[in-house]
């Protein structure tokens, strides 16, 4: 040991005050070991740098402006941007709140669905059976299709007058269901392909979280007398958390986030219902190019996101900390 | 946190990326002189069909990808191997994002040179600079307004200045399922109220449950443009600072088509494709639609269709039309890519005829004039229409104040959300404060 300290000096430093004990650990860090942190950490804040905090940044101060990128003038408008998407009856206000509601509606309709089914494959593809590999690639497969595969193929499966699934719907004697124009049927046209789309990205995280739990404490579970449902209940679930948060997260990111099914199934109808955050602000930013306006939306977007996220993770620490 | 693969995360971080990639883009850019660039010095040449100067490759950026993207291709394919000193390559995206990426990508230096807009967004790109006048490179090719229609010539002209050379007009058109009408006693094309009406009815009578599908997303806002101008009415006033879409004529036209609905005539919630769908599998009897769509119904073989100018409902002929203008963008910076830009769109717009056949009208009057275009049956019969085209005013911005406003107000009132007047009254407040947004930003 003392040989290769020796040796690379970097790594002793590093390494030294870890031995000591977690007095001298802390200190060591700051004092030695900041530059040697910053030099590790150097590449991925210089992509962090350029690829978020830039644009972020940018974003910001775009959001200040009365911007199209292509006019000589970008008058300086300071909040009023800001300002008007709080004040009801403005231009932006109204479709951007609205569509902020639509986004919030996915989002509640969509993450329960998104994590209860993905676990309950993944802890039913994680027992042992002939074809299993089979079952978790079905699974998994739709997930490797772009959105506009699987927005246009459920767009025409769920049409409520020339679709699919009407058609055998009225051979059972069922009425046509305007699944892509009316609500709430147009949430079921956004939900159920989502669902179909990416469940099995969350269930291969939890089939990892699942098969990262040890054996033993199955195995104490079961001398203790706990049968399936408690092993699922103290062992599983607990075992599960930390992978858990992260899906959760992510689900919820990625909830918010949704354009593609509702730009390609329902259109935003009906009328502006089903139209959510990043569809307005597309069509505000990008097609009207009333960019300062986009991107004063954006940042409410991404500090609401913020806050969703900052509550979802407290709550599950917090609960965490109680045990 | 975001999934690197997963497109639903097409995020604002990505939005915001992509504007401010082209801010920095554009300020890299900004030095170099649009003035510089905005006077096409083509050399004189016979015609201007003749490019003589070293070899250039031109990037022509188009929206055609449907069955028009194939036409294109081939007079695109033809004019490179006639032209030897000039590479022309074709990059064909969705209507909907080649607007939005065509600005960016021009700012960035790395757009086309060369590409094909439509009328409403004329205005809109060359207010931002977008690109170039071409009263020039229209002297140079002697083209005056004498060569096109007058309606879609003047639609190219943006303060009183040229920024399109027009290609064609796309009007929409009236299909029938002619087996079933004829089956119905109906020998012809149905052309007013009556016997539209009448033909509907006859049609039910005869075994088709709905002969008239109405649509809730497009093309409904075409056919109400359309019923708009035949009322009386028009989108916007003449200077387009106002709307004027929620007049009586307005009110009246939506209640024409959800009357369809009503009676049974068309069924509910007709999705998008749906109606167009319906049609080709003959459990929908008569549709409007745009005149490119000739194309898809003659792909269907057991399909017996007709088309004929959209029949007139109101109290005079009018029909939605757009048309596609050749544009030259700044990045046509020197003047051997102008020459051979105007060689090009020379090239194509005498050849319009091939065009033609992907289901267009022909904005040159020598090749609509010609025996070969009269031969085409269902264009020449659409061409009709060219005197009664309601184009929207050229002022920048209008292409987008479409769908936030009555592209949406159809939707809410064809789906039953919302009354007639009520939806279009929201909707034209919505579009004055657009407008009155687009003349501060646009200094209009």
């Amino acid at each position: 040991m003392a040989e290769t300290l020796a040796a690379t000096p970097t790594r002793a430093r590093w390494a030294l005050p870890a031995g000591r004990g977690r007095r001298g650990r802390a200190g060591g860090v700051n004092s030695v070991g900041l530059g040697t942190a910053l030099v590790f950490l150097a590449p991925y804040l210089v992509l962090f740098g350029t690829f978020i905090v830039a644009p972020v940044v940018y974003g910001l101060w775009i959001s200040l402006h009365d911007w199209d990128f292509l006019l000589p003038g970008k008058p300086w408008v300071g909040l009023e941007n800001y300002v008007e998407l709080f004040t009801s009856g403005s231009v932006s206000s109204g479709p951007f709140w609205a569509s902020m509601r639509a986004t919030g509606i996915f989002i509640v309709l969509s993450v329960p669905f998104l994590i209860i089914l993905p676990l309950f494959l993944a802890i039913a593809l994680n027992r042992k059976f002939p074809g299993r590999n089979l079952f978790r690639a079905v699974v998994f497969a739709p997930y490797v299709l772009g959105v506009a595969v699987v927005g246009l193929l459920w767009r025409y499966l769920l049409d409520p007058n020339v679709g699919v699934i009407n058609h055998y719907l009225g051979e059972l004697g069922i009425d046509a269901i305007p699944f892509t124009t009316d609500t709430p049927w147009a949430w079921f046209a956004l939900v159920v392909p989502t669902l179909w789309w990416t469940a099995g990205y969350n269930m291969v995280i939890l089939l990892a979280g699942l098969q990262d739990i040890p054996r033993e404490l199955y195995e104490a579970a079961r001398i203790d007398g706990a049968g399936r449902r408690n092993q699922f209940r103290h062992v599983t679930l607990p075992g599960l958390r930390p992978v858990m948060v992260f899906v959760i997260t992510i689900t919820i990111l990625a909830s918010a986030n949704v354009f593609g099914q509702p730009y390609l199934i329902t259109q935003g109808q009906p009328g502006r219902e089903t139209r959510t955050a990043i569809m307005q602000i597309g069509e505000v930013g990008l097609r009207q190019f009333n960019m300062g306006r986009a991107s004063a939306q954006s940042m409410v977007l991404t500090l609401s996101l913020m806050a969703v996220s900052l509550m979802c993770l407290s709550f599950l620490r917090e609960r965490k900390a109680k045990r | 946190m975001i999934r690197p693969n997963d497109p639903t995360s097409l995020s604002r971080r990505r939005l915001l990326g992509a504007a401010a990639g082209a801010g920095v883009a554009f300020a890299t850019l900004g030095g170099r002189s649009f003035a510089g660039a905005s006077r096409p010095a083509a050399r004189s040449t016979a015609a201007g069909a003749i490019y003589d100067g070293p070899a250039v490759t031109l990037r022509f950026w188009n929206g055609f990808t449907g069955g028009d993207g194939p036409f294109m291709l081939d007079l695109v394919d033809t004019f490179n191997s006639e032209q030897p000193n000039i590479t022309v390559e074709m990059t064909t995206m969705q209507w909907g994002d080649f607007y939005a990426k065509v600005p960016n990508a021009v700012a960035a230096g790395s757009g086309p040179e060369i590409a094909v807009l439509h009328i409403d967004q004329l205005a809109t790109n060359a207010a931002r600079r977008v690109i170039l006048p071409l009263d020039d490179l229209a002297a140079e090719l002697e083209l005056t307004e004498d060569d096109f229609h007058p309606v879609v010539w003047s639609a190219g002209i943006y303060q009183e200045e040229r920024f399109g050379i027009p290609l064609d007009v796309h009007p929409l058109g009236f299909y029938a399922n002619t087996g079933q009408l004829s089956a119905a006693g109906i020998t012809e094309l149905p052309a007013d109220k009556a016997g539209f009406e009448g033909a509907v009815t006859a049609l039910q009578e005869s075994g088709v449950e709905h002969p008239f599908w109405v649509t809730a997303t497009w093309p409904a806002h075409l056919m109400f443009i359309s019923l708009l101008g035949q009322f009386g009415g028009s989108l916007y006033d003449e200077e387009g600072a106002t709307a004027t879409f929620n007049s009586e004529a307005g009110v009246e036209s939506l209640n024409w088509l959800t009357s369809f609905i009503d009676s049974g005539a068309s069924p509910e919630d007709v999705a998008a494709d749906a109606q167009a769908q319906a049609f080709r599998q003959q459990t929908n009897s008569l549709t409007w639609d745009g005149i490119w769509m000739m194309n898809e119904w003659a792909k269907i073989d057991d399909l017996e269709w007709g088309a004929s100018a959209v029949p007139v409902i109101g109290d005079q002929p009018a029909v939605w039309a757009s048309s596609h203008q050749f544009v030259v963008t700044r990045q046509a910076s020197n003047d051997d890519m102008l020459a051979a830009a105007s060689a090009f769109i020379a090239w194509i717009s005498e050849r319009s005829i091939e065009w033609a056949v992907s289901g267009q009208i022909p904005a040159r009057n020598s090749v609509r004039e010609s025996e070969e275009f009269q031969a085409l049956e269902v264009q020449s019969t659409l061409a009709a229409q060219l005197p009664d085209v309601v184009f929207p005013p050229t002022v920048p911005g209008i292409g987008d104040v479409t769908a936030p406003t009555f592209e949406l107000a159809v939707n809410e009132v064809i789906l039953g959300k919302s009354s007639a007047q009520e939806a279009l009254d929201s909707a034209a407040q919505r579009a004055d404060e657009l407008l009155a947004d687009n003349r501060s930003k646009y200094g209009g």
